[in-house]
């Protein structure tokens, strides 16, 4: 079956929006090269309405840092790691005003993590523009501890928590930002599949 | 009205079985031979005497020790009961719809006296007698949804509409077949529905959607679902699979008879007059093979029905391991004859 996981998000790349007061963008690591990509086809004096927060995450961060830079946007963050960008971001949506586009670029569970955000002060899921970037790894909710565990690329996998042995279900929840993980063992003990790289 | 309640267990040694009424009150739910997904809701109405469809809330001699069993779960796991903020006043619908319900069909049971918002509610069979003031949860010792589904057997949650769609914003969800409430709440009627196989290539989900959207007050619908349990175990959690996947595994052909069961859902929907949010009620129902055996048309049917279901089916509702065994077992009591339309016993 080829049909798309119904419960999870769509990230159909970001386009500019010419009418909002203010583009709050967030990205990390190789979503960055997806702002850089909207650069080359928004309209003139965007980025002077526009606020970029970067988590220079990767092998590339310094690199994107400095062209992000040079896009001159309004306001320029660089910060350390996702938790901090998340801790900047919900200062900065607290005192957003109506006319605020939401703009997130980068891995699935960073962009989660801006919808958790989103969704925390009241905007609507289905208006942020999402682009997925870099590496196809999930966050993962184990349904039994309800642990997460980040950074997962195979499955079946073992819970940081809690220890079981899981495969990820093609499940998505946005509130959590998270798949769901599943006892893979659990009718009998010990049968586990061969691990498969399903998500560099 | 004779309900005599049994002192029973769904878990450790699992005590439970139906006496003969209750076999016979069993919502059995395929109308023919081969059963494949439909959309299969019907009105609420009130069905034949004795039956799972007589009154709009279903009370059965597993009354109490479904209530027991629920307590268990949730002390275990208060994950199982939650509600988003804004569901508030649904919960006060589903107070009022439950207990005017219970009250009015088994008033030997249960009374509920209204004087304005001052309410008077007695349950009976589980020593409850209390005097609180409608809307105001302060009144009661849990939130008016916890409350009052710890005193209702059957799932509930509680959907928002908006935006076209329903979304599952509330719920108590202690006995269910393989679906986290914590990993769903929040979600869209097809986001929640996503890992069900087959049925969203046909329509299905459209379908209900759209007619869902529609539904009015005072015109509650039902349908049902079934999948099989083994042990009369309640809880069949995602959240406590790895306690009891292994049941799966203790099926032999001595004891298929006792150990399995199938598990129906009367899943019945009303639309809600103050929140114009929707109840889901999703009420499980268990017979053993033994029991299904006492009704030979039932036999029959299922014998039929387990041997043509689609693989991708047997495989979702977690069938595969036992399912030929099952098969064997009820082929004893398939003599071919033709069975009669409908869901009735001959």
């Amino acid at each position: 079956m080829t049909e798309p996981m119904l419960s999870r998000p769509r990230y159909p790349g970001l386009s500019a929006d010419p009418h909002a007061k203010l583009n709050l963008i967030v990205c990390e690591g190789e979503g960055a090269g997806a702002v850089l990509d909207l650069a080359a086809k928004a309209p003139d004096g965007f980025f002077s309405r526009a606020a970029i927060l970067f988590c220079a995450t990767g092998a590339s961060g310094s690199t994107y840092q400095t062209k992000l830079e040079s896009l001159q946007p309004a306001n320029f963050w660089v910060l350390p790691s996702i938790a901090t960008a998340m801790f900047r971001l919900k200062g900065v949506l607290a005192t957003a005003t109506m006319g605020t586009r939401l703009y997130a670029a980068g891995t699935e569970p960073f962009i989660g993590s801006v919808l958790q955000e989103a969704l925390a002060v009241g905007i609507d899921f289905k208006s942020v523009f999402t682009e997925h970037r870099g590496s196809a790894k999930r966050r993962i909710q184990c349904v039994h501890c309800k642990g997460l565990t980040e950074d997962v690329t195979a499955s079946p996998f073992t819970c940081a928590h809690c220890g079981l042995t899981l495969f990820v279900r093609d499940h998505y929840s946005r509130r959590l930002g998270a798949f769901q993980g599943v006892c893979v063992d659990a009718e009998v003990p010990g049968e586990v599949p061969p691990v498969e790289e399903l998500y560099p | 009205m004779g309900l005599m309640f049994k002192d029973e267990t769904y878990r450790g040694d699992f005590t439970f079985y139906n006496s003969p009424e209750a076999i016979r009150h069993f919502p059995f739910p395929f109308h023919e031979d081969k059963y494949m997904y439909a959309v299969n809701i019907e009105p609420h109405a009130p069905g034949p005497k004795g039956s799972a469809y007589e009154f709009p809330i279903d009370v059965d001699e597993h009354y109490v020790a479904d209530m027991k069993d629920r307590a268990i779960v949730l002390a275990e796991d208060p994950l199982r009961c939650q509600s988003l903020p804004h569901m508030i006043t649904a919960e006060w619908d589903l107070v009022e719809l439950l207990m005017t319900s219970m009250s009015e069909a088994y008033p030997e049971h249960f009374t509920l006296t209204r004087n304005g918002d001052a309410w008077h509610w007695i349950n009976r069979p589980l020593g409850i007698d209390d005097e609180f003031t409608f809307g105001d949860t302060s009144t009661l010792r849990y939130p008016p949804m916890e409350y009052i589904t710890r005193q209702c057997q059957g799932d509930f949650c509680l959907l928002d509409q908006r935006d076209g769609d329903l979304w599952m914003d509330s719920g108590m969800v202690t006995s269910q077949a393989d679906w986290s409430l914590d990993f769903d709440i929040g979600m869209s009627f097809k986001e929640w529905h996503a890992p069900v196989p087959l049925a969203h290539e046909v329509g299905i989900f459209d379908r209900a959607l759209k007619f869902l959207l529609a539904m009015q007050i005072g015109r509650p619908v039902r349908r049902l679902n079934w999948t099989m349990t083994i042990n009369p175990r309640l809880d069949t959690s995602p959240e406590n699979y790895h306690k009891w996947g292994t049941d799966r595994t203790t099926v032999t052909p001595e004891n298929v008879g006792d150990k399995v069961h199938l598990r129906v859902e009367l899943q019945a929907l009303w639309r809600l007059p103050r929140s114009n949010a929707i109840v889901f009620s999703i009420r499980g129902y268990l017979i053993k093979m033994r029991e299904v055996a006492t009704i030979p048309k039932w036999s029959r049917r299922l014998h039929r029905v387990l041997k043509t279901l689609p693989p991708e089916l047997a495989a979702y509702k977690g069938l595969t391991r036992y399912q030929q065994m099952t098969i064997d077992w009820l082929a004893k009591h398939d003599d071919g004859a033709p069975t009669t339309p409908g869901v009735w016993p001959e």
